[in-house]
């Protein structure tokens, strides 16, 4: 047997990572011995996710691998230690540890931030953001820090800027250039992007040269500029761009470019042939590739040097696609147009929504040569796909960035892709693999993921490759599994069907006629909670009751919002948000006697926050006999009605909206759904109450009301649509129960109305029909369903006190009475909260 | 060392009695206390009448809020393995040993529970 060639790896960062795993799975660890050596304490990690390290992801989950892969594949992996010198003659790499002899060496090194030569630069609190331990140090910084500044406004800089905003530190971007990203963006993209992020609370200075860095006066440092303005700030984290880490390479006689990085060929070799270097420290026809899909492809040329292959790297895309602070940003190829003389440019600019698109054009109109987007990338697939695959423009190319006046945005179907469109640029996995791996048996997402990889890398494809995926199986006439969860497969629609039309009013009798024979029937937190919900809708038998109970979420359950210690909040109704004196009284009572704290909520009621789990039904037996009911805050169900004070106080008010208000709240409360529904009431259009940015949105008119419906606010907010107008009491009311138990019925689980009348074929139109017209002549079934709810309904609380088996479930321990002592609370602002 | 030694070192298990049938609640959970030799630990018990063991005792302590919290979660069965969920960030443990289905690395204590009667009895 031939003894194996030793094969050394410099660096154990992402590319030099996937290199590892290329070995592992091509099969050639049998004839390669494998070395790796690595600078950071951490294995290889994804560096990609780096960010996250702070909100709340540790070292752990974002290693590429698991903590034994190196040493079950044979692999010496030696963290936390650096290579120090390559000697060449001996073929031996030099630690401080030892020498190690190699016949073959990859150079891995990656980069690393570029730190402007400015005076004081290296003082204390002077960082960087690029290793998990540079993100260490800078929390460390913040902890006594009020404020924090970013130097450099590019990608990885207003990233950085984030993270200082996370640690809750007052940050600004200082940016030489004149406006932010200079690299992907141009002055109107770059002017939008600072107006943007400016009104984020995020300080931009641009066109900043920092000259020193001094002692501060107010904050730890200050940063002086050419002009001579200062700036106190208590850290500074550079970001003024990467080089390539290519000092060994220097010091060893490798050709470097002029401006540094190792000059590598096709097949990844440097000026050694024994050399390869794969990674952000080589220099590939003149560039440096400072993203990880351009290095998996080096890694993959690299193997194929190594053990015979034919697999050449030949450049890579730089397009990227980008939410920097909840900014979209995207650039595809030529997207300042200056490599391509004779191209042309459209662009669209709203100043309103501050959206902007740019698309460089052929000089004969026909290809995509590159794209700008600031504020809604959109579009960013489909222009990607037009720009990757040289697929001909349409006749108006215009029509790609304009705003669509209805319907979607003229989306490129996945059937228009050709076979050799890359899907995943990470994992180099375009449509065709995606089709045979289809063809050789993938039948959902899942399993194509699981085959190709694809979508396992930045995760930037993850839209494009479900929608890729769904065509294709579908057009295999494969159905698309749009089963709850593995225990039913039926839609929630459906199942809420099956439930209405047998009448089964139990989860069990539902699981053992309906439920997947495959599973061991206990159900699962998906479906338990959904079934609840529509046996709810259907019968609104209390939550509490024996056979209801282990389906419900913990906040359904216990009737209160978990808090993050183990605690809940109390929500009494507070009907329209009219409460009495009394009311009052008794609320800040109780909230003294339990200690909790209180806040008036954003929907017009008053929330107890931090009660133990034993103390609820007491806290809850002293707000009833006050009066109160149970706020449904924990159920998806109608949270609160919204008003303005309307027509007996306001000088424009037109009708009662509090009176309206309280009426609906009080028909409508306890009504379960697939997700939660707010209400709004206006006495007159100046609007008060912001009736148009609920579900249901009403508003007084001298003969009348107005309803609206659909709209949100949260995380997608969407204007409620005008629906019908001058409506009276009665009518009102008829219209909103049809238009709820059609959503009820029809929507699928955790979808906000909103979200539902998106997706609902024939749109608003088709719901004026069903609900106005009752073209389906369903509206009388649907009152009537109301009206059974409506008439069946009781306060889950005033029911549970009155129910002593019930009330067993609410000890924190069935075995000892005393309480959680592991909840501890302290005093801010004078009120209590957790530790 | 002898076989006397180690057994001081260890401290043998027992079985004690933790509560009584009356007390869990079919197809959910219920949190209790148990005084172990090692100090006092809160146990998330499950039972499922008719399913495998029937009874389950992992954990109470989420690791992932590190708030006491998963008796408080919906027991439910993912891959033919019964399961619970945890109320804050719904992560899955196997009940049988406490493994984290989305983390390898993360599994709950687990311990031996059955019933005497109507008693439950824990083994600590
Ligand atoms: C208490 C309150 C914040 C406050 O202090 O004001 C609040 C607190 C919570 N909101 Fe809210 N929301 C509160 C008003 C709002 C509003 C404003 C409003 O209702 O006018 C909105 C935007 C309006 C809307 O929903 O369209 C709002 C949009 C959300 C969303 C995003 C929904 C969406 O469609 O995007 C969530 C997440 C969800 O439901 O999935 C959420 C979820 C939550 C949860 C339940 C998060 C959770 O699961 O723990 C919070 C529970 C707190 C607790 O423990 O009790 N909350 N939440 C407000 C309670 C109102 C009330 O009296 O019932
Ligand atoms: C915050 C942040 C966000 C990013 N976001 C994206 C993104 O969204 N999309 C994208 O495509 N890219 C992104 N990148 C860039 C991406 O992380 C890099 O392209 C990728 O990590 C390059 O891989 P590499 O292996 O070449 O270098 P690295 O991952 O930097 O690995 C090089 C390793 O070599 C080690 N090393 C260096 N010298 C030696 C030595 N002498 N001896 C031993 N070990 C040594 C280093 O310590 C390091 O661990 C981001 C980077 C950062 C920092
Ligand atoms: S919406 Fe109209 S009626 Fe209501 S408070 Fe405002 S101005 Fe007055
Ligand atoms: S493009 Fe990065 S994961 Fe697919």
């Amino acid at each position: 047997m031939a003894t194996p060639t030793n094969l050394v790896i410099i660096g154990n960062g992402m590319v030099g990572h996937h290199l590892v795993e290329q070995l592992v799975e091509s099969g050639s660890l049998e004839s390669i011995r494998v070395t790796v050596f690595g600078e950071e304490r951490h294995r290889a990690y994804d560096r990609v996710h780096l960010s996250e390290y702070f909100s709340g992801r540790d070292a752990e989950s974002l290693a590429l691998c698991d903590g034994d892969y190196y040493a079950h594949h044979g692999i010496t992996l030696r963290t936390g230690e650096a290579v120090t010198r390559i000697d060449r003659e001996q073929q031996e790499v030099v630690t401080t540890q030892g020498r190690y002899p190699y016949d073959q060496l990859v150079l891995a090194t990656g980069s690393f931030p570029f730190v402007p030569p400015i005076p004081g630069n290296d003082s204390e609190g002077c960082l960087v953001y690029r290793t998990l331990d540079d993100l260490d140090a800078i929390q460390a910084a913040a902890k006594n820090a009020t404020n924090g500044v970013v130097v450099g406004g590019g990608l990885l800089g207003l990233e950085a800027a984030n993270a200082l905003r996370g640690l809750n530190l007052d940050t600004a971007v200082v940016e030489f250039a004149p406006r932010l990203m200079p690299m992907q963006v141009d002055n109107e993209g770059g002017e939008l992007l600072k107006e943007k992020i400016a009104a984020l609370g995020v300080q931009v200075l641009t066109e900043r040269a920092t000259q020193r860095i001094e002692p501060g006066d107010t904050s730890r440092l200050r940063m002086v500029f050419q002009d001579g303005k200062i700036l106190e700030t208590d850290l500074v984290v550079f970001s003024a761009g990467i080089r390539p880490q290519d000092t060994l390479a220097r010091e060893c006689g490798l050709t470097l470019g002029e401006r540094g990085g190792v000059v590598i060929d096709d097949q990844c070799r440097t000026s050694d042939p024994a050399i390869l270097a794969i990674g952000e420290v080589a220099l590939w026809n003149q560039s440096i590739f400072g993203l990880v899909a351009p290095g998996y492809q080096m890694a993959k040329a690299a193997l194929a040097t190594l053990t015979g292959g034919d697999m050449r790297f030949s450049g890579a895309d730089m397009s990227t696609r980008l939410k920097l602070l909840g900014v979209d940003v995207g650039s595809i190829g030529d997207a300042h147009g200056t490599q391509n003389p004779g191209a042309r440019m459209f662009r669209y600019l709203d100043p309103l929504t501050q959206v902007y698109r740019k698309m460089v054009v052929s000089g004969d109109g026909k290809k995509l040569l590159g794209a700008m987007l600031v504020g809604d990338n959109g579009v960013y697939d489909t222009l990607l796909q037009y720009y990757a695959n040289g697929i001909e423009l349409p006749k108006e190319p215009a029509s790609l960035i304009l705003p669509q006046q209805s319907g979607a945005a003229p989306a490129l179907g996945p059937d228009a892709l050709p076979e050799t469109a890359m899907i995943c640029s990470c994992h180099n996995v375009t449509k065709g693999s995606i089709c045979a791996t289809i063809d050789s048996g993938a039948a959902d997402l899942a399993s194509v993921k699981g085959a190709t990889r694809a979508s396992t890398g930045c995760g930037g494809c993850a839209a494009l490759l479900k929608s890729v995926v769904d065509h294709e199986l579908a057009a295999r006439g494969i159905e698309v599994d749009k089963s709850i969860c593995e225990h039913f497969a039926y839609t929630r629609q459906e199942l809420y069907d099956i439930v209405r039309v047998e009448g089964i009013k139990t989860f069990s009798t539902l699981m053992a006629s309906h439920g997947n024979p495959e599973t061991q029937r206990l159900g699962c937190d998906i479906c338990k909670p959904a079934v609840a919900s529509i046996l709810a809708s259907c019968f609104n038998e209390p939550i509490t009751d024996a056979a209801h109970v282990p389906l419900q979420d913990t906040n359904d359950t216990f009737m209160a919002n978990m808090q993050k210690n183990g605690t809940y909040s109390v929500v009494p109704r507070i009907a329209g948000g009219e409460i009495t004196p009394d009311k009052l009284v008794v609320l800040g009572q109780v909230a003294q006697k339990y200690q909790l704290y209180t806040k008036i909520t954003g929907g017009q009621r008053i929330d107890l926050f931090g009660a133990r789990l034993e103390d609820l039904p007491e806290i809850w037996t002293e707000l009833i006999a006050a009066g109160f009911e149970t706020g449904h805050a924990y159920g998806k169900s109608l949270r609160t009605v919204k008003s303005c004070v309307g027509s007996t106080w306001c000088r424009y008010g037109v009708q009662d909206s509090v009176g309206m208000a309280i009426k609906l709240e009080n028909r409508y409360k306890g009504l379960r759904a697939p997700h939660k529904i707010k209400f709004g009431v206006s006495g007159c259009t100046r609007e008060c109450a912001e009736a148009q940015s609920k579900d249901i949105g009403i508003i007084a008119t001298e003969n009348g009301w107005n309803l609206y419906v659909c709209g949100n606010g949260g995380m997608r907010p969407r204007h409620a649509e005008l629906f019908a107008t001058d409506l009276n009491d009665e009518q009102l009311y008829r219209t909103i129960d049809r238009f709820l138990m059609l959503y009820v019925r029809t929507a699928d689980r955790l979808q906000r109305t909103s979200v539902w009348r998106e997706n609902l074929e024939g749109g608003l139109e088709y719901l004026k029909e069903v609900i106005l017209e009752d073209s389906l002549g369903l509206g009388s079934e649907l009152e009537r369903q109301m009206q059974r709810v409506v008439d069946n309904y009781q306060c889950e609380w005033a029911n549970a006190i009155s129910d002593p088996e019930k009330l067993k479930r609410f000890r924190s321990f069935v075995n000892d009475a005393r309480p959680d002592p592991s909840i501890i609370m302290t005093s801010e602002r004078g009120q209590p909260r957790p530790v | 060392m002898t076989a006397t030694a180690l057994k001081q070192d260890i401290p043998p298990k027992a079985w004690q009695l933790l509560c009584t049938k009356a007390d869990l609640v079919a197809f959910s959970g219920v949190a209790a206390w148990l005084e172990t030799s090692e100090g006092a630990a809160q146990v998330a018990l499950f039972y499922l009448p008719g399913y495998g063991n029937e009874l389950y005792a992992v954990d109470h302590f989420d690791p992932f809020s590190n708030a006491y919290v998963i008796a408080r979660g919906i027991v439910g069965d993912l891959k033919g393995q019964p399961v619970i969920a945890s109320p804050l960030y719904k992560q899955h443990f196997r009940l049988e040993d406490g493994q984290c289905l989305e983390d390898d690395s993360v599994r709950l204590r687990t311990w031996r529970v059955s019933f005497k009667g109507n008693e439950v009895w824990i083994e600590s």
